[in-house]
């Protein structure tokens, strides 16, 4: 095949497009790409790489104080960029269907469903009268596995779960049965069964309908099974294109083996590396090649000439020093042996009822040894952060009994001694609500050595600067707000403040799945150190790579049940209960 | 105070202020001296007049200005502490003690402040300090209302959860955690309360609830002078522009203020 007809063939195709802030300052640029019908690309890089500003330039739409000043997409055959008015709102949805992040917020909650469809079929014309409309409605709901029921037609949103809400989603984009999709993460907010559902019904649709897709992603786990080449942007430019077997068997940007490397997999325990350092923020990258203060391999020529990004090569690399081997996963073995099983626990949960308006832990039994690494693991609903909460004492209508180091504990936080108080601490899933905005770092973390230790001043601050050194942070955050730190800082400081208080006992609730994977790389690094320390971690996690990777002993809750309990490598090697297997065969690997 | 608009909100305010303050040594006659005819036009010894009585226009002005001043002040700070410590408690604690506190908010809410005003002030007389006290209570219920609603956003957030689980006083949770967050739509309705409290004490003077005669006031003052309003229109209407000057001013500098504190705030993502 000539290179003239593999270009007439694409269905879509960006060339050269550039988008900028504010004085000339480029959020993506350089990007030129093509995609054949039927073909899916993964679209990957961490938090501020671009992709997203990427994605929505694929439907001639920049947010709010950016502009697509340059380059061409062209989408079956038609000049996005040049179209406006009228034209565009006709070509989007009709030639591309956008899938947003968080269907809950996506979908008019005052529209029923059979509404939101027929509209979105109504402002397009297509020139189907009323039969054919329905009878395209009902086929696209069978397509996205909905039933297509007039009931069904006729409930909320709100009334459907987040997997259904994420397939009304999908119907939305496919029934007007356009050539491109743009799907932004969808899956984020759905538990690991919902999400390969998801993902297997995607890739039914796009190969047997024809439909290219665009499917971006912070998880090079997740795509791993659906897409057929992937793009990994770093810093608003791609640094590497390949195919899935080459990206997954040879990945050869720095960049890409760092993302790989920072990924847990719950095949196999293999030790995390976080790649050091920030990403640039858009009109403060250095001369040169972008990824290079990062960068292992750095060298001269990487900082004076910007690496491009071959053309018409299956494999391209924009690297001066790309690697050439296959990645080498390096082993890790666990920090506490479970054998030990001598010692009094130091945590023993008894009994364990919580109900609001409905019951959501049943009779839960958890004993946790001193030094170990429990994880608590199951789907949204199963009762895992419920319970968490209850050991920490801000659970409500809990009953049971809690004892800590052979004493009993009250359940409310309220009711327990100062002294029972700081040897437990919590830390809570979202970085961004769990620091108070209005009090520096230094008032958030002192006020707990004044209020446990009745330590002040100079002593004060003097543990202020030990401790953010030990969670890896500089001394001068200390008189920053929160506002200034990233998600991964915050989280630190968070650590920090718990490890002020002296605890024992560490509840981290699902406290790296608001984080990038390289961050979250290097929080579970610091928590295996701390682990190293003598601290025991109760660990919160819907993911079981990150089960495998920190884990000694895991307990697996469905439904507010224990279903399976026990070292980390014998549930998840040899699972005895159907629920866990069914887990482990839809969670992200990559092996 | 880099925004244009507090500052011009400041200056405003300062300048009325300014008036009020220094204007008792700056009037040429004294406030209840009668020096003109009645209802006199306005002529070269007397600016703007004279007023029913044959006072000069321009010396009660000047001198009736502190006292609808100081009031509304301490109207509006004493109804923006007690409602904000009563709304934050109820925002916090959720249960019959937040019950209790909204129930008679909405209650009180439902009773026409005017009226009940009048009703204190009819039945317990006209003090300045009994006035101040009863527009303070009218208002509370609103500043109840709105201090509790904004709790309830803030208490909710873990930094919230985090405190109670280290078992810090309830006071220090309130007043270091909460209220910190949630001061900017408060100092906005604090410019409101001045606006209101002003335009209800000239009210309650212009009912002949308020300061006095023959004090001078500018409530007052628009009441003695209805009568003239066609024959000597400015005994009215310059203590009505100083008191919507005044409104005005108080009320862009406090939106300017919560605007600006509104920004060193924590962005979301």
């Amino acid at each position: 095949m000539n290179a003239m007809t593999e270009i007439d063939s694409a269905v879509l195709q960006v060339r050269d497009l550039r988008v900028e802030l504010p004085g000339e300052v480029d959020v993506v640029s350089g990007i030129s790409f093509s995609l054949q019908a039927g073909e899916i690309l993964g679209l990957v890089g961490e938090s501020g790489s671009g992709k997203t500003t990427l994605a929505t330039a694929l439907l001639a739409h920049a947010r709010r104080g950016a502009q697509i000043v340059g380059g061409q997409v062209n989408v079956g055959g038609q000049a996005l960029l040049s179209l406006d008015g009228e034209t565009l709102r006709r070509a989007r949805g009709s030639l591309i269907g956008y899938v947003a992040q968080d269907p809950a917020t996506a979908l008019n909650p005052a529209l029923r469903i059979g509404h939101l469809m027929r509209e979105t079929l109504a402002v397009h014309p297509l020139g189907l009268d009323r039969e054919a409309q329905q009878v395209r409605i009902r086929e696209t709901l069978q397509d996205v596995g909905l039933p297509d029921e007039p009931e069904f037609l006729r409930r909320f949103p709100h009334q459907l779960s987040g997997g259904q809400q994420q397939r009304v989603m999908l119907a939305l984009a496919f029934v007007l049965r356009p050539c491109l999709i743009v799907l932004d993460e969808p899956t984020t907010a759905l538990d690991v069964t919902t999400q390969a559902h998801i993902l297997d019904t995607l890739r039914r649709l796009c190969k047997r309908q024809g439909v290219a897709a665009v499917y971006v992603s912070h998880d090079l786990a997740v795509i791993k099974d659906l897409v057929d080449r992937v793009m990994v942007m770093y810093a608003g430019r791609i640094v590497e294109t390949a195919t899935r077997e080459a990206l997954f068997s040879r990945p050869s940007h720095p960049y890409t083996r760092g993302l790989l490397a920072a990924i847990p997999d719950v095949a196999g325990r293999r030790e995390l590396q976080a790649i050091a350092g920030h990403a640039p923020a858009p009109g403060q990258r250095p001369t040169g090649c972008s990824f290079g203060p990062r960068c292992e391999r750095f060298t001269d020529a990487c900082s004076r000439v910007e690496p491009t990004l071959p053309v018409d090569v299956a494999h391209a690399v924009a690297c001066w020093v790309p690697h050439e081997q296959p990645l080498q996963a390096v082993a890790l073995t666990p920090i506490a042996s479970v054998a030990a099983h001598t010692q009094a626990p130091l945590l023993t949960v008894s009994a364990l009822n919580v109900a609001y308006d409905r019951q959501v832990l049943f009779d839960i039994n958890v004993q946790v040894q001193p030094g170990e690494c429990l994880a608590l693991v199951g789907e949204s609903g199963s009762g895992k952060t419920s319970l968490a909460r209850a050991i920490a004492g801000l659970g409500e209508n809990a009953t049971g009994a809690l004892s800590y180091a052979g004493q009993p504990l009250p359940l409310q936080a309220r009711r327990r001694e100062a002294g029972q108080r700081h040897p437990i601490q919590y830390i809570f899933q979202n970085p961004y609500r769990a620091l108070n905005p209005r009090q520096t770092v230094y008032q958030t973390l002192s006020a707990p050595l004044e209020h446990f230790f009745a330590v002040k001043g100079a002593a004060a601050r003097q543990r202020v600067e030990a401790v953010l050194m030990r969670v890896s942070l500089p001394a001068s955050v200390a008189d920053l707000y929160p506002g200034s730190l990233s998600g991964g800082e915050r989280q630190r400081v968070a650590i920090a403040r718990a490890l002020l208080c002296e605890p024992r006992l560490l509840i981290c609730d699902e406290i790296t799945s608001a984080l990038d994977v390289s961050v979250q790389a290097s929080i579970l690094d610091l928590l295996r150190q701390l682990q190293r320390e003598g601290l025991t971690l109760l660990f919160v996690t819907h993911d079981l790579g990150v089960v495998r990777a920190i884990a000694d002993r895991v307990l697996v809750l469905k439904a507010g049940r224990v279903v399976e309990q026990g070292a980390v490598d014998e549930v998840l090697d040899r699972p005895q209960a159907a629920y866990t297997r069914t887990l482990l065969a839809h969670s992200p690997s990559l092996g | 105070m880099n925004e244009p608009q507090t500052r011009k909100g400041l200056l405003i305010t300062l300048l009325v202020v300014a008036v009020a303050l220094l204007g008792p040594w700056l009037a040429p006659h004294g406030p209840t001296d009668m020096v003109g005819p009645v209802y006199g036009a306005p002529t070269g010894a007397a600016w703007l007049g004279y007023d029913f009585l044959g006072h000069d226009v321009l010396s009660r002005l000047l001198s009736g200005g502190v006292s609808v001043l100081w009031m509304s002040v301490a109207a509006a700070s004493l109804a923006l502490a007690v409602g904000t410590t009563l709304g934050l408690l109820a925002g916090l604690s959720r249960r019959r003690l937040d019950q209790w506190i909204t129930w008679s908010a909405d209650v009180s809410l439902a009773f026409p402040d005017l009226i009940l005003v009048l009703l204190i002030v009819s039945m317990l007389g006209r003090a300045p300090w009994l006035i101040v006290l009863t527009v303070s209570i009218a208002f509370i219920p609103g500043v109840i209302r709105l201090a509790r609603a904004s709790a309830v956003a803030v208490a909710g957030q873990e930094f919230v959860e985090a405190a109670q689980m280290m078992g810090y006083s309830r006071r220090r949770i309130l007043f270091k955690e909460i209220l910190p967050n949630i001061l900017t739509p408060l100092l906005v309705h604090f410019g409101n309360l001045l606006t209101w409290g002003v335009g209800m004490l000239s009210g309650l003077s212009f009912l002949g609830y308020g300061v006095a005669p023959p004090t001078a006031d500018w409530g007052l003052m628009i009441n003695e002078n209805q009568a003239g309003l066609l024959v000597q229109p400015w005994a009215v209407l310059a203590p009505a522009v100083l008191i919507g000057v005044f409104a005005y001013g108080t009320n862009i500098l406090a939106e300017g203020i919560g605007r600006s504190s509104a920004g060193t705030g924590a962005k979301q993502p």
